[in-house]
């Protein structure tokens, strides 16, 4: 596909002698999954047509250090996270969006004890605050009374009470919103977080995303949305385990909202 | 007779406070064993989430008919405690209802305290019911075999006597009220809209009797209300004190913030920094322990951990909603507490048998009490954080205990030290260059 993103660099803009609005912090999975790097360009398309002046770190972004902490490597953690905010403060960063619900919270919540002090937000939360300035505009189009049920990210959801945000957005998209029995609160892990995404599972008699997928499903969606690129993993691969890939589909936000807009 | 009663309540008393004054002692004593953590900041904050948590039992609703019947318990054991300071005033100076004279007012007060009594009575059958007849999950789980399973039933069983005897105690004291001309010292005073019921009993029964029974059910009662104090200690019903302090002192940060290290931050600095002179350091105090990462038992957590340990009700929310307990892992958040309050309990006994000092045992939190497995299980997702209804915060204690394992034993899993190795090779938990951080941009 020859789709042209604009996508400036930090160093691109430093060289001509701009400061963006705000800072785009794509994250590893943002960079490397292949999955959740349609994420990233579904993202990137709604700032391109909102005319959001941001750029991304690119090449002089790390792990945020999530992973590493959550496994109780707080060396690792420190490292990485002390590297970042170097180059973060250099670049006199003030306000960072991120898709990754993981990144979300070591950005707001632990990089500040560290030296690195930003308003941060997810990129749900971003959204809505432009639509709400009236810098978007999207009509429910294609999702119109299509049965949408959201998946509550750990670490966006519990971890920072943000629960309304990725909900709004949906409703925007005239779809019906459908809340499985765990939801916001109460609602159930995917079983990615605290580093599992990168291990297998403790022996038990179930995988978690199997039984989170199971909750989604008796909502009989047509969508499940997500807002974390490991969550949407691990219900993707839920879904395919109950064979209901044709009929059920896992999206991010942004995604919804880019395709709403057409873009 | 009167000098008598008085001085052996007054006895009762004494040695009933005192022992638990001891107990309680010995528990800040263990409580202290922890590390210092600064929980003093933001008071209005504190004092607001113990008003709405603990006083006003918010989170306790979230199940409603738990949480109801809970308050129902909980509203008795406060309400009727009022109670309790006539009984102590008449027990030392030898009156009967003293404070009798406030008349309609105590009316209101003594029928509103046998209404509780009696709906405790029930919330106490259905607690027992959902134990033993129904055994719901979470109270039928190997967390609780041996004590705790019979520790909650006593509790239960415990208040159905003390109920029971506030009752009777009513209903003597009414039947002796309504003798024609009055009866020694028992005025009409109170109403009593439960024990009116049980008074019929006493009929045909000899005044003296009734007498003697009235008073073998107040001694009884204030009896079973001293033991009951004293047994708090030995139980998970230490939470009824320690629930206040415990939401007080509990962590006000986002949930998903876990805390940050400083002894890491400054090795790290050192590390980072071209021009840290590693032997500017002051040199190191040759008396000090050297200090751990993370932590292997109970005196690496901080004390607001051990707080938590002591005022776990074991009631299981925590366990029941975590995502690795529902799908048949071994983790259980709930015996992460049991675990470090038991072994609380042995290191105490062990300071108290060694006259005032520590005395290792090659045993530690780690290991002998939760296993690694347990440890890894867990998703970090806070499902037990958010359930508990006291603000215990069990993942804490996980990553703690998971920081030592990485830390200070290279005892993560295998996989877990390859994307740690990633990440620091290439700032990717995965393998993938850093170069090609960007590339999604063209592709």
């Amino acid at each position: 596909m020859s789709e042209v993103l604009i996508v400036p660099t930090m160093a691109e803009m430093l060289s001509q002698g701009k400061q963006p609005e705000v800072l785009f912090w794509v994250g590893c999975a943002g960079s490397f999954d292949d999955r959740a790097k349609k994420i990233t360009k579904a993202f990137v398309r709604i700032l391109n047509r909102a005319n959001v002046s941001f750029a991304v770190l690119g090449t002089e972004e790390s792990c945020s250090g999530d992973p590493a902490k959550r496994a109780g490597n707080e060396f690792l953690f420190q490292m990485q996270a002390m590297t970042n905010i170097e180059v973060l403060n250099a670049y006199e960063i003030k306000k960072i969006v991120t898709a990754c619900p993981h990144c979300f919270n070591t950005l707001k919540n632990e990089y500040p004890e560290l030296g690195g002090k930003y308003e941060v937000l997810h990129h749900t939360e971003f959204l809505k605050s432009l639509l709400d300035d009236g810098r978007l505009t999207i009509e429910g189009g294609q999702f119109k009374g299509k049965r949408i049920t959201f998946h509550d990210p750990c670490y966006l959801g519990r971890a920072n009470n943000i629960y309304e945000a990725p909900r709004d957005l949906i409703q925007k998209l005239d779809a019906e919103l459908v809340e499985m029995k765990r939801s916001r609160a109460n609602g159930l892990c995917c079983g990615a977080g605290g580093a599992q995404m990168f291990k297998d599972a403790e022996p038990g008699n179930k995988e978690i995303n199997i039984e989170r997928t199971e909750d989604a499903l008796e909502t009989k969606p047509d969508i499940i949305a997500a807002g974390c690129p490991f969550c949407n993993t691990m219900m993707t691969d839920g879904i395919k385990n109950k064979e209901k890939e044709g009929e059920v589909k896992v999206i991010d936000i942004a995604e919804l909202i880019a395709n709403a807009m057409d873009l | 007779m009167g000098y008598l009663s008085s001085i052996l309540f007054a006895i009762l008393l004494a040695v009933g406070f005192g022992y638990f004054y001891l107990n309680i002692k010995k528990i800040i004593r263990n409580i202290n064993l922890g590390q210092e953590v600064d929980r003093k900041d933001n008071p209005q904050a504190r004092w607001k989430n113990m008003a709405m948590i603990a006083l006003g039992q918010s989170k306790m609703v979230k199940r409603p008919i738990s949480g109801i019947l809970h308050i129902i318990v909980y509203a008795g054991f406060i309400i009727i405690n009022i109670e309790l300071l006539e009984i102590i005033i008449d027990g030392l100076f030898g009156t009967h209802r003293i404070f009798a004279f406030l008349g309609t007012f105590y009316d209101v007060l003594i029928g509103s305290f046998e209404i509780l009594a009696g709906l405790v009575l029930l919330a106490v059958f259905a607690f027992w019911t959902r134990r033993n007849i129904i055994r719901l999950k979470r109270f039928a789980s190997k967390d609780l075999n041996g004590f705790p399973k019979n520790d909650a039933n006593y509790i239960l069983y415990f208040e159905v006597v003390l109920m029971s005897l506030f009752l009777l105690m009513n209903a003597s004291d009414l039947h002796l009220q309504n003798i024609p001309g009055g009866f020694s010292h028992y005025i009409t005073a109170g109403s009593y809209p439960i024990s009116q019921f049980i008074a019929p009993l006493f009929n045909g029964v000899s005044s003296e009797l009734v007498m003697v029974l009235n008073e073998l059910f107040w001694w009884l009662h204030i009896i079973g209300i001293l033991i009951f104090m004293n047994y708090l200690y030995y139980s998970k019903h230490l939470h009824i004190l320690l629930a206040f302090p415990n939401t007080y002192f509990a962590d006000l940060n986002a949930k998903g913030k876990f805390n940050n290290l400083e002894s890491v931050t400054n090795e790290v600095k050192l590390m980072m920094d071209p021009n840290a002179d590693p032997y500017a350091a002051p040199p190191a105090n040759e008396n000090a322990v050297p200090s751990k990462f993370g932590a292997s038992d109970i005196q690496d957590l901080n004390w607001v951990q051990l707080l938590n340990a002591y005022t776990c009700t074991e009631c299981g929310r925590c366990t029941s909603s975590c995502p690795a307990n529902l799908t048949g892992k071994q983790l259980s958040p709930r015996k992460i507490m049991m675990d470090t309050r038991d072994r609380i309990e042995e290191v105490g006994k062990n300071i108290d048998a060694n006259n005032g000092v520590f005395v290792p045992d090659n045993k530690s939190l780690l290991n002998d009490y939760i296993t690694a497995e347990e440890l890894w299980a867990c998703t970090s997702c806070n499902a037990c954080v958010e359930e508990c209804p006291v603000n215990i915060n069990p993942l804490s204690i996980i990553v703690d205990l998971r920081r030592y394992l990485v830390m200070e034993q290279s005892a993560a899993p295998m996989s877990l030290n390859a994307m740690m190795s990633n990440i620091e090779n290439n700032g990717a938990p995965w393998q993938y260059n850093q170069q090609d951080r960007l590339n999604w941009k063209n592709e």
